[in-house]
C-alpha cells in the first residue's frame, strides 16, 4: 500500500464523528468605528508610516527625487512616474540591491494594518520583501474593517500567490527586543489615495 | 547521553536564578502582551469558539479534505508527497534535494522538521540546512534545539547571542545590541538566500478547497527563500488543513494576537502555484497522528496551530525551560503530543505541570489541555510508565484515603509531628520543603472543628 493510502485509511478508521462547521455569523464581529484612523494608528505601532495623498502623481516626485540620489527604484505604480520593466523570474542577485519597491496594495485591513497584495501587483515574487524600503500605494475606500471582511473581499487563490503585509520586518529573537528589518524590507510607508 | 527527566533537567536550569527569574517574568510579559490583544476584540470567545469548531468539523472528515487538498494542489501545479512517519518525511526531502543536484538550501521554521529531525538525518547525509529565522539560526550556531515553538532562542541572552555571533559570524566581542546582532545576521543570511537553490518551509495553515497553502512569519524569511529559490519544499503535519479559505479569516485574527499579541503576523503568504521553470513541493505527514486521531481523549491536541500560548501562561515552562522537556515541542502542548509518538520516552511530560488550567484557558482552539495532562497521567500509570516510588506512594494514599479512621488518625499523627518534630518533615529529603516553609499545623482537623460546633 502507497503511503498516501496507509494515512488516508488510518484517518478514516480514526476519525471521530461527524461534526457541523460553524456558521460564521459576521453581526457578531465589531469593526473598528473610524476605519481610516484604526488603519494609520494600527501600522504606526507596527513600525510603519502612513501618508494621505490627494492623488498617486504626488508620489511621482518622490520617486524621481530618489532616483536622482542614485537609488535603485522598482515602481510597478500607475501613474507615480515611471514604471520600471521586471522580469517575473529574476533571480534574487539581480534584485537583491533595490532600495525602493513602490507597489499597489489591494485590500486594507483596519484592524491589523494588513494590506492583500496579488501576486500581479508584485511583478516578481521577491520585490515586496528583498528590497529595503517597501512602499505599498493604497486607496481608502479599499480599507475595510476586519480580516473577515477582507477574505470576503478577495479571491486569496486566484494568483499563484498573494500576501497580506502588516508593516516592515521585525524580529525579537534576541531577548525579546524589537528590531525593525530582520530579512525582509526594514521600512513600510502606506500612501493612502 | 542519557536524557534528562523534566524534573531533573528543570533542577540544573533552576541553578541559576537570576536566569530563571529572568525567563519566567520574560514570557509572562508576552503572556500579558497576549491579553491585551485578545481583551481588544470582544468577539474574542466567539472567534474561539468558531477555531474550535472548525478544527472538530475538519478533524472528522479529515480523509476527505487531504484528498481534495491534494486534488487541488496536483492541478495547481504542485507535487503531493505523503510521509507515514518521520524517517519517510526525511527520506522524501533528501530524494528531492539528490534528483535536483541541489546543494545550497535555506530552511524557515517548521517545528515539523524539528520533530522528524531532519537537520540531523540531511547531516549525516553530508548537506547542510541554514535556518533563517533569526533564533532559529541562532540555537543552530550553538548546536542547540529551539527552546519554544515561537521564540527559539528565548532561553539565551543578548551576551550569548553576542558570542555566538562573534565566534560565527566575527561581529564586534562584546558589543549586545540586538540591533547591531541583528543586522549582522541579516547580510549573513542574505548572502545564504540569494545563493538558495532549495527552501523548505512549513505551512500554518492548508486550504483544501484551493490546494493552496498560508505560511506566517514577521522576518519574511520564508517569502525571501521561497522566491529565491528554484525548488520550494513546504512540509506539513496533516492537521493544518481547513475547509475554506475564508476560514483563515478565524485563524489569522487568533495566531498572532495569542502568540507575541501583535494584531497579525508581518506577512501572511498564500501559496498557491510555482512560477514556470520553478518546483512546489508538499510533504504531508502523519508520524503518529493518525494514531493520536484515534484516541477519543486525545484527538482534541490535533487541533493545535502552534501559537505558543500554553507555553507562554505556563508556570512550569516560564521556570523550567524548553530544553527540559526534551522534545521539539515543549511546553504543555508537548506534553500531550509527545506521550502518543513514544510513551516511554515521554512519560515524564505530563507530570511537568500543575494542572492549574491556565493553558487550556488561553488556547485559541479550546484544547483541553490540562484535562489531557492528567488523562495521560492515568494512561502512563495503568502502562507501568511510572516509577517504583510514585506508585507505592499513590497506592498508600489510596490506602489510607478509602479508610475514614487510619485518615483520621494520619491527621492527628501529621499534625503532632509537625509541632514537635518538625524536622522530620522539613528536611533535604523531602521536595516538598524545597524552598517553602510547611506551615504551622492547626490545632484540630475541619472535621473536629465541625462536630465540636454543629453540636453547640
Amino acid at each position: 500500500m502507497s503511503s498516501r493510502d496507509y494515512i488516508l485509511k488510518a484517518i478514516a478508521a480514526n476519525r471521530p464523528p461527524a461534526q457541523p462547521l460553524p456558521e460564521i455569523d459576521l453581526s457578531m464581529v465589531t469593526a473598528p468605528a473610524d476605519l481610516l484612523e484604526s488603519f494609520r494608528t494600527v501600522l504606526g505601532n507596527i513600525g510603519a508610516a502612513t501618508v494621505l495623498l490627494s492623488s498617486v502623481e504626488e508620489l511621482g516626485a518622490e520617486l524621481a527625487e530618489a532616483r536622482a540620489q542614485g537609488l535603485r527604484v522598482i515602481n510597478l505604480v500607475p501613474g507615480a512616474g515611471e514604471i520600471d520593466p521586471v522580469d517575473p523570474s529574476a533571480e534574487a542577485s539581480l534584485l537583491e540591491d533595490i532600495d525602493i519597491t513602490c507597489l499597489s496594495g489591494s485590500i486594507c485591513v483596519a484592524e491589523n494594518g494588513a494590506i492583500w497584495v496579488p501576486e500581479r501587483f508584485m511583478g516578481n515574487r521577491l520585490l515586496p520583501f528583498i528590497c529595503t524600503r517597501l512602499m505599498l500605494v493604497v486607496e481608502r475606500a479599499n480599507i475595510v474593517g476586519t480580516m473577515h471582511d477582507a477574505y470576503g473581499r478577495i479571491e486569496a487563490f486566484a494568483e499563484g500567490f498573494g500576501a497580506f503585509i502588516a508593516g516592515p520586518s521585525k524580529t525579537a529573537d534576541i531577548e525579546q527586543s524589537l528590531v525593525i528589518g530582520a530579512h525582509g524590507a526594514k521600512g513600510l510607508t502606506v500612501y493612502i489615495i | 547521553m542519557k536524557t534528562l527527566t523534566h524534573a531533573a533537567a528543570a533542577e540544573v536550569f533552576n541553578q541559576d536564578a537570576e536566569r530563571t527569574r529572568w525567563h519566567d517574568e520574560t514570557l509572562w510579559f508576552v503572556r500579558q502582551k497576549r491579553d491585551r490583544a485578545a481583551q481588544n476584540l470582544p468577539e474574542w470567545e466567539t472567534l474561539r469558539s468558531w477555531a474550535s469548531q472548525i478544527k472538530d468539523h475538519t478533524l472528522s472528515r479529515l480523509d476527505e479534505y487531504l484528498s481534495e487538498f491534494e486534488r487541488n494542489a496536483l492541478a495547481n501545479g504542485v507535487k503531493v508527497h505523503w510521509a507515514v512517519d518521520a524517517a519517510d518525511h526525511n527520506r522524501i526531502i533528501h530524494e528531492i534535494i539528490r534528483s535536483n543536484g541541489i546543494s545550497r538550501m535555506v530552511k524557515s521554521k517548521s517545528m515539523l522538521t524539528e520533530e522528524c529531525g531532519l537537520n540531523e538525518y540531511l547531516h549525516e547525509k553530508g548537506i547542510e540546512v541554514i535556518d533563517t529565522d533569526l533564533g532559529e539560526r541562532i540555537v543552530q550556531l550553538r548546536h542547540e534545539p529551539p527552546s519554544h515553538i515561537v521564540l527559539p532562542a528565548i532561553h539565551l541572552k543578548r551576551e550569548d547571542v553576542s558570542e555566538t555571533f562573534h565566534e560565527h559570524l566575527h561581529t564586534e566581542k562584546g558589543n549586545y545590541d540586538p540591533q547591531y546582532l541583528t543586522e549582522a545576521a541579516r547580510l549573513h543570511l542574505r548572502e545564504r538566500f540569494v545563493a538558495a537553490e532549495l527552501a523548505i518551509t512549513g505551512v500554518n495553515f492548508a486550504i483544501a478547497e484551493t490546494g493552496g497553502f498560508v505560511v506566517c512569519t514577521n522576518e519574511g524569511n520564508a517569502d525571501m527563500g521561497a522566491h529565491a529559490a528554484r525548488v520550494h519544499i513546504a512540509c506539513m503535519g496533516f492537521e493544518k488543513i481547513i475547509p475554506k479559505a475564508e476560514h483563515l479569516g478565524v485563524f489569522l485574527r487568533l495566531l498572532a494576537r495569542s502568540a507575541t499579541g501583535q494584531p497579525v503576523t508581518t506577512y501572511n503568504s498564500h501559496f498557491k502555484q510555482p512560477l514556470p521553470g520553478r518546483e512546489m513541493h508538499i510533504v504531508i505527514v502523519d508520524n503518529g497522528r493518525s494514531r493520536q486521531l484515534g484516541r477519543a481523549d486525545f484527538r482534541n491536541s490535533l487541533k493545535c496551530i502552534r501559537c505558543g500560548a500554553c507555553f507562554n501562561t505556563c508556570p512550569v515552562y516560564r521556570r523550567s525551560g524548553g530544553h527540559s522537556y526534551h522534545t521539539a515541542v515543549a511546553g504543555p502542548i508537548g506534553s500531550i503530543l509527545t506521550p502518543n509518538l513514544d510513551m516511554r520516552k515521554h512519560a515524564d511530560l505530563p507530570f511537568a505541570s500543575t494542572l492549574c488550567g491556565s493553558c487550556t484557558n488561553v488556547c485559541p482552539v479550546k484544547i483541553d489541555i490540562h484535562d489531557q495532562l492528567w488523562k495521560w497521567r492515568q494512561v502512563l500509570a495503568e502502562e507501568g510508565h511510572v516509577s517504583a516510588s510514585k506508585r507505592l506512594s499513590m497506592k498508600v494514599a489510596a490506602f489510607v484515603l478509602s479508610r475514614p479512621g487510619l485518615y483520621r488518625t494520619a491527621g492527628r499523627i501529621g499534625r503532632a509531628v509537625l509541632k514537635t518534630m518538625p524536622w522530620l518533615a522539613e528536611n533535604r529529603w523531602n521536595p516538598w520543603s524545597k524552598a517553602r516553609s510547611l506551615p504551622t499545623p492547626p490545632a484540630e482537623s475541619f472535621r473536629e472543628w465541625y462536630l465540636r460546633n454543629r453540636k453547640s
